[in-house]
């Protein structure tokens, strides 16, 4: 025999083949059919800005790696999720200058300060929302109504606006989003209608069932921690139902608090954020539980209708603290209080 | 105790690597010939090397002491062959270090009869009698460690044991030794729980077995002889549960505490395999000269669980089942926890399970590393809940005395699991064998 030129490595020598680039476009595809769901629902302003905000805070990662001197990180595909994932999250209408603003700003300030992928303390991409709406407070709750029948030929006046103009008045109205009309009028939706997405909302907010479905598949590929959307929507359920109990005549069902809003899209795609949330088995549950609770408490007595965005930031703020405090226990030693 | 009984019996966490074990765990142990030279490392065991006895050009049988146990944790290097001393001098190892060995070059028309000790009569014996006949036969922990056996049986003053662990977990993919050693030596390994059960005091033993070697489990508890305070165990298929702690917790629920040994929760845990070498050797008298190893890898031909001599250079076993032309990756051990090989002059020495090797095309290499995400994979794999995570993120900042003092570093015992699961492909593994390394030097220079 040759001597032949061996390879050496250090044990293990086998490697599970699910790396951080192959999740990421995972989280991508699950993203998809509630993306072209909402560009059926919306039409094509909608498109157009989920295309703005992917493609800002795909360059803005980019550009923001090249000035530093780094070699591009575009392809472990996590931009792509936070750019989308930001589309999600903003009114059929917005105007897509601002989206780009937001998808810059979601990846600058949410990620790229903090070091890029793995060392950012927030969801970039509630970042990005949360200085839009400190922003732009008129324009992010400017809704539009689902299904209108131009749709696709149209483009409203505001996904156009020039920086800097004032947004074309649009019929506010008559595109209220269900936590709105419920918080400031009373209305009630039906359920069915909030599961299928028959309503407005942000672009991505409105079909619990696709929601839902992508989440399964993340989990059942054993992408997603399970733990955080059960804990969220359970707290928020059980928190929210205890309330209705109390009170059915005040305050909505709790089914109506687990499909309206921002609060299923959160849940699932962005409290689940790993960089973001514990790595704990009790730390995630604690972590989930507070984002159901905070959002229930803005929804219930704070000012906005909708608590999700700041509940999740809250609780990306705390969570490197919750798994300080529950350090799990070591095989073959004495509960502790580690350090955080 | 009696709580137990419902308990599922395996371990926290742990990790499903793919087995490999159907291409070889069928094909019946096969005796291996001898290589033209035989290369002993006079340390193939953890402990003191053994001294040489023998000078070059003597003449020495099989089974002959070529070299003494140096101290008490040390033992014997017996000829494996009859031959002449040609050499003794450096020898490589799979460390790359080079260290003290002795050439052997096997008579080619030899009966090789081997020449046998005192035999040590397991009914007269005494626990200490035993402990020095498996000294003297050579014996060490076959599943991989190298340990001296008579060091580990030793249970320590004011200590007992009641329980005596028969460990045939064999958790890592592609290995099927210890499968072939229950299914052909059944009646060696009885006796050498009758020795081992002596020697500690244990009440009982029992054997673990994980289900995919449920023929192994089957024909050890079919033909147990009556006499023997024996169980055979089946337990779900996880890696790292041939670890001693995983297969304590598995087999008894019960936990060895941190830097602590089995000894500490009333247990000693043997391989199955040295198990089944004590029941064979000691009755005789004779030594340790050869065992079994698992060959297999997609660069292997003709694979197989093979009997070969200790000190057969790997470059002869290779040529013998034909490996490919085109190696790039030979594996002493599991690929899990075994060692990469760098040179094809080292040997099969006693601690030597398998040898697995691949070729470029067969094995699949991370090319980015990417920052920690934070997921827990690592975590949910790590079977003493270590925070790998945590751990590689110090490690990064150099933060040793922090991993020490905060999360438990020293208990890792490199599984692999944390590094096996990472998405971003971060050698987590090797970080902690650096920071450990550290450590124990700091603690030294104190």
């Amino acid at each position: 025999m040759v001597q032949p030129t061996l390879k050496i490595s250090t044990s293990p020598h086998l490697k599970q083949r699910i790396t951080t680039d192959v999740i990421m476009r995972n989280v991508v595809w699950a993203m998809l059919p509630l993306a072209a769901f909402a560009v059926y629902s919306f039409g094509i302003s909608t498109l157009l800005l989920l295309a703005t905000t992917t493609i800002a805070a795909v360059l803005t990662e980019h550009v923001v790696c090249r000035m530093s001197g780094k070699k591009s990180t575009v392809f472990d595909w996590s931009a792509v999720i936070t750019g989308l994932l930001l589309g999600l999250t903003l009114p059929p209408i917005f105007p897509l200058w601002m989206a780009f603003v937001g998808g810059v700003m979601a990846i600058g300030l949410g990620k790229s300060i903090f070091g890029g992928l793995g060392y950012n303390v927030f969801n970039p991409a509630l970042v990005g929302r949360a200085i839009l709406q400190a922003a732009f407070p008129a324009a992010i709750t400017t809704w539009y109504p689902a299904f209108t029948p131009d749709r696709f030929t149209q483009v409203p006046a505001s996904t156009l606006a020039l920086p800097f103009m004032q947004p074309p008045e649009v019929d506010v109205i008559s595109g209220a989003t269900p936590l709105a009309a419920f918080k400031f009028e009373g209305i009630r939706t039906e359920t069915t209608d909030l599961a299928l997405g028959l309503i407005s909302g942000s672009t991505g907010e409105t079909c619990a069932v696709l929601i839902l479905l992508g989440g399964l598949y993340l989990v059942v590929r054993k992408m997603m921690n399970w733990r955080i959307p059960v804990a969220v929507l359970g707290s928020a359920f059980l928190l929210s139902g205890v309330f209705y109990l109390l009170n059915p005549a005040e305050y909505p069902h709790p089914v109506f608090m687990l499909f309206s809003g921002g609060l299923m899209l959160g849940a699932v795609y962005m409290a689940t954020d790993m960089v973001a949330s514990p790595l704990t088995p009790l730390g995630v549950w604690i972590y989930g539980a507070f984002i159901g609770i905070v959002t229930i408490v803005i929804r219930l007595w704070g000012g906005l209708p909708e608590g999700v965005m700041y509940a999740i930031l809250l609780a990306n703020a705390v969570s490197p603290h919750i798994d300080g405090w529950v350090q799990p226990r070591v095989y073959g030693t004495k509960p502790k209080a580690a350090a955080a | 105790m009696t709580l137990n009984i419902f308990r599922r019996k395996t371990f926290k966490h742990g990790v499903h690597p793919p087995e490999h074990k159907d291409e070889t765990n069928g094909l019946p142990i096969r005796q291996f010939p001898f290589a033209p030279v035989i290369i002993l490392p006079m340390a193939q065991h953890i402990g003191a090397p053994s001294k040489v006895v023998v000078r070059e050009g003597q003449e020495v049988v099989r089974g002959q002491v070529l070299a003494e146990a140096d101290g008490y944790v040390s033992v014997p290097t017996h000829a494996p062959v009859s031959g002449v001393v040609r050499k003794i001098g450096n020898v490589p190892t799979i460390s790359g270090q080079m260290t003290t060995g002795i050439y052997l070059e096997p008579f080619p028309a030899s009966s090789q009869e081997v020449q046998e000790g005192t035999p040590v009569a397991l009914e007269t014996a005494t626990p200490e009698e035993i402990r020095m006949g498996i000294q003297q036969a050579g014996i060490v922990g076959l599943g991989g460690a190298a340990f001296p056996t008579h060091v580990k049986l030793k249970v320590p003053d004011g200590k007992n044991c009641e329980v005596l662990i028969i460990n045939g977990v064999e958790c890592e993919p592609y290995l099927t030794t210890d499968h072939r050693v229950m299914l052909e030596q059944a009646d060696d390994i009885y006796m050498g729980m009758r020795y081992l059960l002596k020697t500690t005091g244990a009440d009982r033993a029992i054997i673990g077995i994980e289900a995919n070697k449920r023929d192994a489990a089957d024909h050890l508890a079919q033909h147990m002889p009556n006499d023997l305070p024996a169980t055979v165990e089946v337990l779900p298929v996880k890696y790292p549960q041939g670890a001693e702690k995983m297969l304590v917790t598995a087999l008894l629920g019960l936990e060895i505490p941190s830097g602590g040994l089995p000894i500490d929760v009333v247990v000693v845990a043997v391989n199955v395999a040295t198990c089944a070498e004590i029941g064979r050797l000691l009755p005789t008298g004779r030594s340790i000269q050869e065992r079994v190893v698992t060959i297999t890898g997609p660069g292997i031909k003709k694979k197989g669980n093979y009997l070969i001599p200790i000190g057969t250079p790997l470059r002869f076993v290779l040529e013998q089942v034909e490996a490919a032309e085109h190696i790039s990756e030979v594996y002493m051990g599991g690929p899990m926890m075994g060692v990469a090989v760098s040179n094809l002059d080292i040997s099969i020495v006693k601690g030597t399970s398998g040898i697995v090797v691949f070729s470029e095309e067969d094995v699949w290499r991370p090319q980015t590393i990417y920052p920690c995400i934070k997921c827990g994979m690592c975590l949910d794999a790590c079977p003493l809940s270590l925070n790998p995570s945590q751990l590689g993120i110090l490690a990064k900042h150099g933060a040793y005395d922090q991993m020490e003092q905060n999360y438990n570093l020293m208990d890792c015992f490199e599984c692999g699991s944390c590094s096996y699961v990472c998405p971003s492909n971060i050698p987590l593994v090797q970080h902690f064998r650096i920071a450990k390394r550290t450590v124990k030097q700091h603690r030294a220079q104190k």
